[in-house]
């Protein structure tokens, strides 16, 4: 690639070469740092699966190794969502699990035996390595300066705002789209500046790729379109474009839509639509150039106008009748969010109550990013210093992403690459005018000598040209501290913030040795070995993945989150009182319920943190019988202690969260960690319900549900005559206003 | 029928005048005269649309040469093919519609890219003329892209079943 002018040390044919070398040499160091910082999680905990969507992901990995491809690909899967079963199959991005079942297969080809789950701990790092190549083919392409390249590559390999999804174990979708979006870019660049079909159809087909492996996608199927569109604006047609769209476009969407969980929205959403518009736009715009080659401008200009009456008239008339007649879908509900930030919060709670849907806030873009989020102002205005094509595309990328990672936390991740290669253009172009040996930096100069490896070239340069010295020393060894700054920050952000499991926490102790926390596995492998296979697992949507994953048991809901109304079942479940609780929980099946508590460790994720949202979305479907505000106390405080209200103590979810946890405390003195509450010192009578396990720190709590009771009566007589029975007459007095407090 | 101007402009048999000089702005004008001087028949400043769609007509037919005669006949075969099944699609109902959509999108498909095909080869010069017409503002990069974006004619044709196969593979595969 690139090949660059001459270097000033290094001249000649032996210098070219010994330039790529080293090139090829840094690249695979920033592949092998990318790698290796992910590795922090492996190291400190173990090699195992971290937090929620990607234990399904693993199972559906493991499912997909053992059944073939086919199966995999009709696979309905009947242990989630119990009465109802998923089309698994048919609603997943298959990108990733296929991905590492070739990698898997390739492998014991080779007769190297591997097992699938080091392979999908490792995928994410692996392919963050190939994003930092795939960054640095993307930056040669957008400036003339190798180093703009490399550097763009070592800010991806190691900037937390995509380490955040990439470590390893976190085995997501996004653990190979960012590659795949990266690449896809590249490739489209290539494509617009080349104009060769081949181009267009090497994108078309990363694109595919692109769309097996994330919803995402959506992104690009807009972005190439706004280029375009912004291009034709510019007045910049030409036939590079329409041969690089229009390939695209007609080969993408095709590929797009073999994905069965894709299918047929490319033509039918609206997300998609502006690249069908485009794609029409352009048609007409190349027509319209072909024959403007024929005749004079005047006669062109009344044709034109003729053409695009008609055209218009066309369209608009098509486009009525499509709407009138609902061929069209209305937008998704998540792209409305995207616009209107509270849009979720009114109409979709399920989508609000995900924390990654969340804002962003401000500290999160330093956090992530680093200097980079300050040079990527710079780099952009570099963009529109020259522009052409390819900078263009940076800075309608840059604006768009910055806007929707303002709009959503997990969409920073789409942000990143583009701050990196806005980021490295400036500090290349700050390099290359400081520490080249040109006498007299000029800024305006188009330089076209360049360092590949600026640490090194910054030591041997500055004695050249005398008179700058100093300026060149300061600000090369004010870069170099940048760049020192940023690798500590992204190490520290690496080890600290991102690299904890989730499924095992860690904690020190008053010494500094580090305790492992494993309940979740505790409660997780109970279930595997003491509940009959079939036993249904009720759990909150978060957790559904994990019982799936680790416990192997057929579950009520889980994070797909298909379905809304069943999610709300469990909600309202959850949080009604156990007399009407316990039909629903009859009614579908379920044998056991879990609920996570952190109440004794301090452990805030946990379900009555998350209550508040259970409830809300119950009362999207039940509004008249789940009412958040019988949540609050009369002065709209969340309260758990004492004076929390009848509805929330006579809650399942507070009853399971808090039985028998005042036993555990001596006299009364029971005390909530997380929410610093001192509880009642009765604790709630669970009458349908009985404690199966409770793990060692009492994280993870599971009841088993009572079969009905043998003598017909209802469960609560059953229990206060049991308490009856057992205590003396006099204490019966008691068994009412166990009653009454229920 | 979407090609491109300059197939008129550099491959007609009429010595056209020089196309890299003509800047993809407005000043056809200026060049186009001497161009429509040869031509089968002048217009007057006030002749109708039909009479330049005719004109434009007997000037595409005089200056196209034979090769690229047949890749329009063929472009215009393939939006015939898919006129023929969007009309069927509205008329009796799209039910196999995955058959509709791989038999549609395969027209289309086909269409772009023989398009695509005859802007690369139609004028050896084509890819050079547009981007140094267009990146009017980096002219020292159009200038050294001229030479790497001369594709050649057995370049295109290569890309141009490259990318043909990928569609057909992509359409059976979808047609159920």
């Amino acid at each position: 690639m690139a090949e660059s002018p001459l270097n000033v040390l290094l001249k000649g044919n032996t210098g070219r070469n010994t330039r790529g070398l080293l090139r090829i040499i840094i690249l695979g160091t920033i592949a092998a740092a990318a790698v290796s910082s992910r590795l922090f999680s492996v190291i400190r905990f173990e090699s195992i699966i971290h937090e929620f969507d990607p234990w399904f992901n693993f199972r559906a990995t493991k499912y997909l190794v053992q059944h073939g491809f086919y199966s995999f690909w009709d696979w309905f899967d009947d242990r989630t969502w119990h009465p109802l079963g998923r089309v698994t199959g048919g609603t997943l991005y298959p990108g990733l699990m296929v991905t590492s079942g070739v990698i898997y297969h390739i492998l014991r080809f080779l007769t190297i035996p591997v097992d699938i789950r080091n392979i999908c701990v490792l995928l994410a790092p692996g392919f963050s390595g190939l994003t930092a190549l795939a960054m640095y083919f993307l930056t040669c392409e957008m400036s003339t300066s190798p180093s703009a390249g490399l550097l763009a590559a070592a800010f991806m390999g190691i900037v937390p705002g995509y380490i955040s999804r990439s470590v390893a174990g976190s085995y997501d979708n996004e653990a190979i789209a960012i590659f795949l979006l990266v690449f896809t870019f590249f490739l489209w660049i290539k494509a617009v500046k080349n104009g060769s079909i081949m181009w267009g159809a090497l994108t078309a087909l990363f694109y595919g790729y692109m769309v097996s492996a994330w919803g995402g996608y959506v992104f690009i199927t807009n972005l190439i379109p706004l280029h375009v569109f912004v291009l034709l604006c510019m007045g910049r047609y030409s036939s590079r474009i329409y041969i690089s769209y229009t390939t695209w476009y007609a080969l993408g969407t095709l590929a797009s839509m073999q994905i069965p969980f894709v299918g047929f929205l490319p033509i039918r959403n609206s997300d998609h639509m502006s690249a069908l518009g485009i794609f029409g736009l352009l048609q007409l715009v190349a027509f319209a150039d072909f024959v403007r080659g024929f005749i004079p401008g005047k006669h062109f200009q009344r044709l034109l106008t003729t053409m695009i009456i008609v055209v218009f008239g066309a369209a608009f008339v098509g486009l009525v009748v499509l709407t009138v007649s609902g061929v069209i879908a209305p937008w998704s509900g998540r792209f409305y969010s995207l616009w209107d930030t509270g849009y979720a919060k009114i109409h979709i709670p399920i989508i609000a109550s995900v924390s990654e849907h969340q804002p962003t806030a401000w500290p999160a873009f330093f956090f992530d990013l680093n200097f980079l989020i300050w040079l990527f102002p710079a780099g952009v205005y570099m963009c529109f210093r020259d522009l052409k094509d390819e900078h263009v595309f940076v800075i309608i990328y840059s604006v768009l992403a910055s806007y929707f990672a303002g709009v959503m936390v997990r969409l920073m991740l789409t942000l990143t690459p583009i701050v990196c290669v806005a980021a490295a253009l400036a500090l290349s172009t700050i390099l290359d005018t400081y520490v080249l040996a040109t006498p007299g930096p000029n800024p305006k100069a188009k330089v076209v000598e360049d360092t590949s490896s600026e640490p090194l070239r910054s030591a041997r340069k500055p004695d050249v040209g005398i008179t700058s010295y100093l300026s060149k020393l300061v600000v090369t060894s004010s870069v170099v501290i940048y760049l020192l700054l940023f690798v500590a920050h992204c190490t520290w952000v690496t080890s600290n913030a991102y690299s904890s499991p989730s499924v095992v926490l860690a904690s020190r102790m008053p010494d500094g040795s580090q305790h492992i926390i494993d309940d979740y596995r505790e409660a997780y492998y109970w279930l595997r070995q003491n509940t009959p296979h079939n036993a249904k697992v009720m759990s909150w949507w978060d957790y559904g993945y994990q019982i799936g994953g680790m416990a192997d048991r057929p579950t009520l809901v889980d994070n797909n989150t298909w379905n809304n109304t069943h999610i709300a079942t469990v909600g309202k479940a959850m949080s009604s009182r156990e007399e009407v609780s316990y039909p629903i929980l009859r009614q579908h099946d379920v044998d056991y319920v879990l609920v996570v508590f952190g109440g004794l460790l301090g452990y805030s994720g946990d379900d009555i943190n998350k209550f508040l949202w259970m409830v809300r979305i119950a009362e999207g479907i039940w509004p008249d019988e789940v009412k958040e505000r019988d949540f609050f106390t009369a002065r709209g405080e969340y309260r758990v202690d004492d004076q929390a209200t009848p509805t929330m103590r006579n809650s399942l979810m507070y009853k399971m969260s808090y039985y028998n946890y005042h036993t555990m405390f001596q006299g009364g003195q029971a005390v909530d960690r997380v929410r610093g509450a001192k509880l009642p010192a009765e604790g709630p009578q669970l009458s349908t319900l009985e404690e199966a396990f409770t793990s060692e720190n009492w994280i993870i709590r599971i009841y088993k549900v009572k079969d009905l009771d043998n003598l017909n009566r209802d469960h609560g007589n059953a229990v206060a005559f049991d308490r009856g029975h057992k205590r003396k007459r006099a204490t019966k007095k008691k068994g009412p206003r166990v009653l009454r407090t229920e | 029928m979407p090609a491109k101007r300059t197939a008129a402009a550099s491959a007609g048999p009429v010595p056209a005048p020089s196309p890299p000089t003509i800047p993809s702005s407005s000043s056809t004008t200026v060049a186009s005269p001497s161009a429509l001087s040869s031509g089968p028949k002048t217009l007057t400043t006030n002749s109708s649309v039909l009479d330049i769609a005719h004109t434009v007509w007997q000037q595409y037919l005089a200056t196209t040469p034979q090769r690229t005669l047949l890749l329009d006949a063929f472009m215009g075969f393939l939006v015939l093919v898919g006129g023929v099944q969007f009309l069927y699609c509205v008329l009796a109902g799209n039910y196999p519609f995955n058959a509709f959509l791989s038999g549609f999108s395969a027209a289309v498909g086909q269409f772009v890219l023989t398009a695509s095909l005859r802007m690369q080869t139609s004028s050896p010069s084509a890819a050079g003329v547009v981007s140094s017409g267009k990146g009017g503002k980096g002219k020292a990069a159009a200038a050294k892209e001229t030479g790497s974006n001369g594709i050649s004619h057995e370049r295109a044709f290569a890309d141009y079943i490259f990318g043909s196969l990928i569609l057909h593979f992509f359409c059976i595969n979808f047609i159920n």
